[in-house]
């Protein structure tokens, strides 16, 4: 499925969208991290929290569960919460 | 100068730095500052009076800290995290010509089903360990934490004995007991004699001291004040807020505490308050410590003010650094070439450092982006470089 990466996190994936397999958002997120060896904590803390600043999207409807089902049809956007001075 | 609305007459012209070829390695002294949008890199000549700067490096990120392997001369990291992604560590074999991000940072074990865990917000300090321990590493993080790389900082493994004990974990307080910008543990320290002994800061919660290889450790807290009114026998109560080994005496140690300038002289365990001997009017309160690299009786600090609500800046807009001669007995202050007034910035406490010259050479990052040297040991101050981002770090090396 195509993944929407954030501008803050191009300097791992070189472009704005990119592929990505597996059946929950979790899933999609180690898929990208095997591709791309970091991206993932750099988004979810070591408890499996997502970051403050980090938000997921299915198909433009938010998600705070990384069980979130998801299917080869669906699409993921990452998106960087506009904050701070 | 920001802030500064005069300077003294004696201010030295200040070499303006030029821009370096990234991975050149020429010799005489590096100078390695993170700030709070990136880090930059200072090469200094021998005489330390042509500056080549060599940066921005991570624009954009918060850089706690940047450190070279004193081991190789060769292997730098770099301590980062952005406004809104997560910590990590950045690692170059080349001087910064080019980095690879760590492949596990700095991050606290998970949390067993239904409790809640920590998470590292960032790598705060960074140590190589022992010259008999290469590719050892120790990383301090916000909120407190102790790690381990045996790797040359690739990987990172957490110390459990500090991060998840039942009794750190009080002393260590919740995010809520920290300092503005977070709790941290700070000033890990190795021994030169002993790889196993180690000590440590952490702000809230003490001194500590393992003579095992950090697997089980002490707190050195006697003769420490603490804020009036609470218990001093409590580790959660103390705030260092820097701790100095002397390299040419490993048993005697400074700290800049929040509450006061100490010595401690090992054996003992008693810490002893030379900021008393301060003039009342600076008093001892500051960030940085500094020790002279061949003289146990030389350290400087910069006072700063502590008083009321914590302003966290000079003391009257005045900068100044003091130094002691005699272990703290009396107190010099240093500040030809400093702003005379209306410069209210302050010194974090990994801002300010020393080379291995002779004379000695002492710089400072201060928060409002001006990095400041001195050729002769505080005697005499000029100005290296001015509106960089605010100032988190400044540490030294020498690259031949």
């Amino acid at each position: 499925m195509k993944v929407l990466i954030p501008g803050p996190l191009r300097s791992y994936t070189s472009v704005r969208e990119v592929d990505a397999d597996g059946e929950t958002l979790g899933a999609v997120l180690a898929d990208l991290d095997q591709r791309y060896p970091g991206l993932r904590f750099r988004m979810i803390d070591e408890q499996d929290k997502m970051r403050p600043h980090i938000r997921f999207f299915v198909n433009g409807e938010q998600t705070f569960d990384l069980a979130h089902p998801l299917g080869p049809a669906d699409s993921v956007q990452i998106v960087q919460a506009l904050s701070g001075g | 100068m920001a802030s500064a609305s005069k300077k003294k007459k004696s201010v030295r012209k200040a070499a303006q730095p030029k821009r370096a070829a990234r991975g050149k390695r020429d010799g005489g002294t590096l100078l390695l500052v993170a700030t709070r949008k990136g880090a930059w890199l200072y090469r200094g000549d021998a005489a330390r009076r042509k500056w080549q700067s060599d940066g921005p490096h991570f624009l954009g990120h918060i850089i706690s800290h940047v450190m070279l392997d004193p081991r190789d001369r060769r292997t730098l990291l770099a301590a980062a995290k952005t406004g809104h992604l997560g910590p990590t560590v950045f690692r170059s074999t080349d001087f910064g010509r080019t980095w690879k991000e760590a492949a596990k940072p700095p991050a606290f074990a998970k949390a067993p089903e239904g409790q809640k865990g920590r998470a590292v917000d960032h790598t705060f300090w960074l140590t190589p360990a022992h010259a008999n321990e290469p590719e050892v590493w120790y990383a301090g993080t916000s909120p407190q934490g102790l790690f381990r790389s045996e790797d040359g900082g690739i990987t990172w493994e957490p110390f459990s004995t500090i991060n998840d004990d039942p009794q750190y974990r009080i002393w260590m307080g919740s995010v809520q007991d920290g300092t503005p910008d977070g709790p941290k543990l700070h000033s890990i320290i190795i021994d030169p004699r002993n790889p196993a002994h180690l000590y440590f800061g952490m702000s809230g919660g003490g001194v500590h001291e393992s003579l095992d290889a950090g697997r089980t450790w002490t707190p050195l807290l006697q003769g420490l004040d603490v804020v009036e009114g609470f218990d001093r026998s409590t580790a959660s109560f103390h705030d260092p807020h820097c701790i100095r080994l002397c390299p040419s005496n490993p048993d005697r140690l400074y700290q800049q505490n929040h509450c006061g300038i100490y010595r401690l002289d090992r054996p003992s365990n008693e810490w002893v308050r030379i900021g008393k001997a301060m003039p009342k009017k600076v008093g001892d309160v500051g960030f940085p410590m500094v020790v002279h690299p061949r003289d146990d009786k030389a350290v400087w600090v910069f006072p700063m003010d502590g008083q009321t609500v914590w302003p966290r800046t000079t003391i009257e807009g005045k900068p100044c650094v003091y130094g002691t001669r005699n272990g703290g007995k009396t107190w010099q202050r240093l500040d030809a070439g400093l702003p005379e007034n209306q410069a209210w910035w302050t010194v974090k406490r990994q801002a300010m450092t020393a080379d291995a010259h002779d004379p000695v050479g002492l710089y400072f990052g201060t928060t409002s982006g001006e990095l400041w040297m001195s050729r002769d040991e505080g005697r005499q101050w000029g100005i290296l470089a001015r509106h960089l981002p605010e100032i988190y770090a400044v540490e030294t090396a020498q690259t031949q």
